[in-house]
């Protein structure tokens, strides 16, 4: 430790301004908060400052999204073998998955984190925790045969285009990790939806099933049989049981099946206080409600599905917990939030329910509220200065 | 007696090193220096001269813009030097104390047989308004407005804060006296605000003023925060605050009809040694009474309470507007490990990221001076709320400020707060933005610009 601080040091002045490495600065800086606490004292105003900073904020949703990820690992194996018709170890179906998904993080982190050095070198700040977080989001997010290079694409799109253009973390108007998901909704709708992209059917560095594909096999969703059937069926054909759904053993995207990983996760955060209780209740009531409103109308197949499939189902979870929870994009008044939450449950189960072309909502829900958040957040405001005016009417 | 007022909002931060209610006595020191900057929204005018003989309230400096506002020598003796900085700014004037404290002539008496022109003069005079501040903008009252109301503070709330019912402790009369020295200068009401915990009787008897009781967290003692939930203050108001101290401080003049600043004080912090209560004068030199009463040698000695006071050497001097004296230890040399993702049992943050909930409010802390991370932009929401007591929306009100969007600030409610008010949010800031800096230049341009 002493020797590691030592070396820190010694090497330091090669960054610096004149110095043959400053083109690493903010490389360098990152790697060093990263490990040693920055020993910068208050100059001015408080003596004495919380302990919590963004790394550690940020460290907390990366660890309760941990969960989903493990969970996510195992079901693609399981979903592997279990299209092959093949019984595999506990340990296989997890490596086989964790093969799978690991090049996609990397894909992920090594994009993300390689334009933020890039723009923070460039504007002369310190690199900014937030794409930790988003980083390890898009892998969750997208199905397990999306390919790398549009992976990468469309992650370098929504780290330039949704989030360095408008000045880094912080400042985005849009949740990063779902402008990469919509990028690629939009850009590679094949790859995206349909019954081919959500259970990897090859092996993987010999590892993996090498029978044919059962009969009747489905790789749809269930969300996207529900258009059709209210005769919800697994990747082989059989019946899947609202305990299945709470599971996550269905195909999917890779982090977003099981509600009770995403439960730990959401646990973890709401402890912590890191993520809004108030914005996170308020996006399941309002899908609770929706849902229920559509079931006293059932005009369509997707309309009779119960609301606790809805919930349990696609995105919702995931989205409510993880996405819908990002500080910076939702409102950032108290009552705010409320409303907010409330309208991404209602719009995701409305466009579940009533848009034929997207079997599933919740990325476009959120997308749109947070394009609402900052009028929402005008309301209020507004609102509290309004009493402060009438506050000078009534003295007068 | 009237009812309580509940402030839910806030946070007690409890802090090692707290002083017993003992006094402990050091030897008076002979330097004293008076800044300038303690006063803020002054420009100086300084009329003393190096070797000049100067008594307890001889005029060193006045108000460029108000020459009747005149800012006193707090000691008798001879003025030491005239330090200035870059483009001649008065940084302070140093005074070698004679030991004697010799006062200039100050009209023994009942306040309230004077007439309110004599109280202000006399007030004026012997440097004792320069203790009034004004809202908005925080800043040295000005002595040609006649404020709405008058707000006392009646305890500090803030970490470590010196108790006052033990500072004023047999000073009744004294703050009453000053009370009514007060009354002759506004046509509204003086309100006290006290702490509802402490059951004692230092102002319940106190008259002509409006007591108002507070419990809860800092800021609860913050003069701000009882405004606004006292008589909040809106666009065109003007009305001034004094700290009980210092109402104290004119009452024992008229008593005994001689100028003296002299105050009881608390010297604590994680790095005392030994915390207690000192008699010392406003401007006097710490070094006296920080003398071997130091643990290590990598510490901060600030001029008032850590979260809204002032850094200085250890050879520094008492501010004109602090009881206190606070010493905490540097955090320049941690070369602390993986800390974000660490348990840090021993750190304090209201995050529950970290553990210091499980440990209990009893736990006290030893915190440092380290920033705990680097500047961000504001990610987290809703921390500040947690820990303002106002119905303002603090992060709001910081953004629009940056903004520098006058409107924008005067809507949110800025004339109502001053950078004290948002220590704490500075405090549990995850982006450690320095919001009391920023709200400081806020006024300031405010008042720049619609002067």
């Amino acid at each position: 430790m002493k020797a590691l601080r030592n070396f820190l040091d010694k090497v330091n002045p090669s960054f610096e301004e004149g110095g043959k490495l400053h083109a690493f600065r903010s490389v360098f800086d990152g790697f060093e908060t990263f490990l040693f606490v920055p020993n910068t004292v208050a100059k001015r105003g408080s003596h004495i400052h919380d302990c919590i900073d963004s790394k550690r904020a940020m460290s907390m949703v990366v660890i309760a999204l941990l969960p989903a990820l493990l969970f996510g690992m195992y079901n693609v194996g399981f979903q592997h073998y279990l299209v092959h018709g093949e019984e595999a170890s506990f340990l296989a179906t997890f490596f086989y998955g964790f093969l799978a998904v690991l090049p996609k993080i990397v894909v992920s982190y090594v994009v993300g984190l390689g334009i933020e050095f890039v723009v923070a070198q460039w504007r002369g700040e310190e690199i900014q925790e937030g794409f930790l977080v988003s980083g390890m989001l898009i892998p969750l997010i997208v199905p397990v045969e999306c390919p790398l290079w549009i992976l990468a694409i469309a992650t370098a799109f929504a780290v330039i285009f949704a989030k360095e253009v408008f000045g880094g973390t912080g400042y985005n108007i849009f949740n990063v990790a779902l402008i990469t998901r919509a990028f690629l909704f939009f850009a590679y709708p094949s790859k995206m939806s349909g019954e081919s992209v959500w259970i990897s059917q090859d092996p993987i560095c010999g590892l993996g099933s090498t029978n044919a594909l059962v009969d009747g096999f489905t790789g749809a969703t269930p969300l996207g049989q529900a258009t059709a059937t209210t005769q919800l069926t697994d990747a082989i054909g059989s019946g899947i049981s609202p305990m299945d759904m709470i599971l996550g053993f269905y195909p999917g995207s890779i982090g977003e099946t099981s509600v009770i990983a995403i439960g730990i996760g959401a646990i973890i955060l709401l402890w912590t206080g890191i993520a809004s209780w108030k914005i996170m209740f308020s996006v399941f009531a309002g899908g609770i409600c929706t849902a229920l409103l559509f079931n006293a109308v059932g005009a369509n197949e997707v309309m009779n599905l119960p609301w606790y499939e809805h919930i349990f189902l696609g995105g919702f979870c995931f989205g409510a917990v993880f996405m819908a929870t990002d500080p910076v994009t939702a409102p950032r008044t108290e009552c705010g939030k409320y409303i907010y939450g409330f309208m991404i449950g209602f719009v995701a189960i409305v466009v579940r329910c009533l848009n034929p072309g997207y079997p599933e909502g919740m990325m476009l829900a959120i997308l749109l509220m947070n394009v609402f958040a900052a009028l929402i957040d005008y309301c209020f405001v507004q609102h509290n200065i309004k009493k402060r005016l009438n506050r000078v009417a009534i003295n007068k | 007696m009237s009812e309580v007022i509940r402030i839910k909002k806030g946070l007690d931060i409890n802090l090692k090193g707290k002083a017993q209610e003992v006094s402990a006595k050091a030897e008076a020191s002979d330097l004293f220096s008076v800044r300038p900057d303690d006063f803020h929204g002054i420009k100086p005018k300084v009329v003393v001269h190096e070797g000049d003989a100067v008594k307890v309230g001889t005029v060193l400096f006045y108000s460029k813009t108000n020459p009747e506002l005149k800012f006193v020598s707090p000691v008798s003796g001879e003025v030491l030097a005239v330090n200035r900085g870059d483009k001649r700014k008065v940084l302070d004037i140093r005074l070698k104390s004679d030991r004697q404290f010799t006062s200039e002539s100050f009209p023994k008496g009942r306040p309230s047989e004077m007439t309110p022109e004599n109280v202000k003069e006399t007030l004026l005079n012997a440097g004792f308004f320069a203790f009034i501040k004004q809202r908005p903008y925080d800043v040295i009252a000005d002595p040609n407005d006649c404020p709405k109301a008058i707000f006392i503070s009646g305890f500090d709330s803030a970490p470590l804060a010196p108790n006052y019912e033990y500072l004023l402790v047999g000073r009744e009369e004294d703050f009453q006296l000053g009370i009514d020295a007060l009354a002759k200068l506004t046509k509204g009401k003086i309100h006290v605000g006290i702490n509802a915990e402490v059951s004692s009787n230092l102002y319940t008897h106190t008259k002509g003023v409006e007591i108002h009781q507070f419990l809860g967290p800092h800021p609860a003692g913050n003069v701000g925060v009882q405004i606004h939930h006292i008589d909040p203050i809106n666009k065109g108001d003007i009305v001034w605050t004094i700290n009980a101290l210092d109402v104290a401080m004119i009452g024992a003049a008229f008593k005994t009809g001689q100028i003296s600043f002299a105050r009881s004080i608390v010297l604590n912090g994680a790095s005392v040694k030994n915390p207690a209560y000192y008699k010392m004068t406003v401007g006097e030199c710490i070094s006296n009474i920080v003398a071997n009463n130091i643990v290590g040698d990598n510490v901060r000695y600030i001029s008032g309470n850590p979260l809204t006071g002032t850094q200085i050497p250890a050879d520094g001097f008492l501010g004109a507007f602090d009881a206190q004296i606070t010493v905490i230890p540097e955090g320049d040399k941690n070369d602390e490990m993986l800390g974000w993702i660490m348990p840090r049992l021993n750190k304090f943050s209201v995050s529950r990221s970290y553990f210091s909930w499980l440990l209990g409010r009893k736990k006290e802390y030893n915190i440092d001076t380290n920033l705990n991370g680097g500047q961000r932009a504001f990610i987290m929401s809703g921390e500040y709320d947690k820990v303002f007591p106002m119905d303002i929306y603090p992060e709001f009100l910081v953004k629009a400020i940056i903004a520098k969007d006058i409107d924008k600030m005067e809507q949110l409610g800025i004339y109502e707060v001053a950078p004290e008010d948002f220590a704490l949010c500075e405090f549990v800031c995850t982006s450690k933005i320095e919001t009391q800096r920023i709200v400081r230049e806020g006024l300031d341009y405010l008042r720049k610009e619609l002067a």
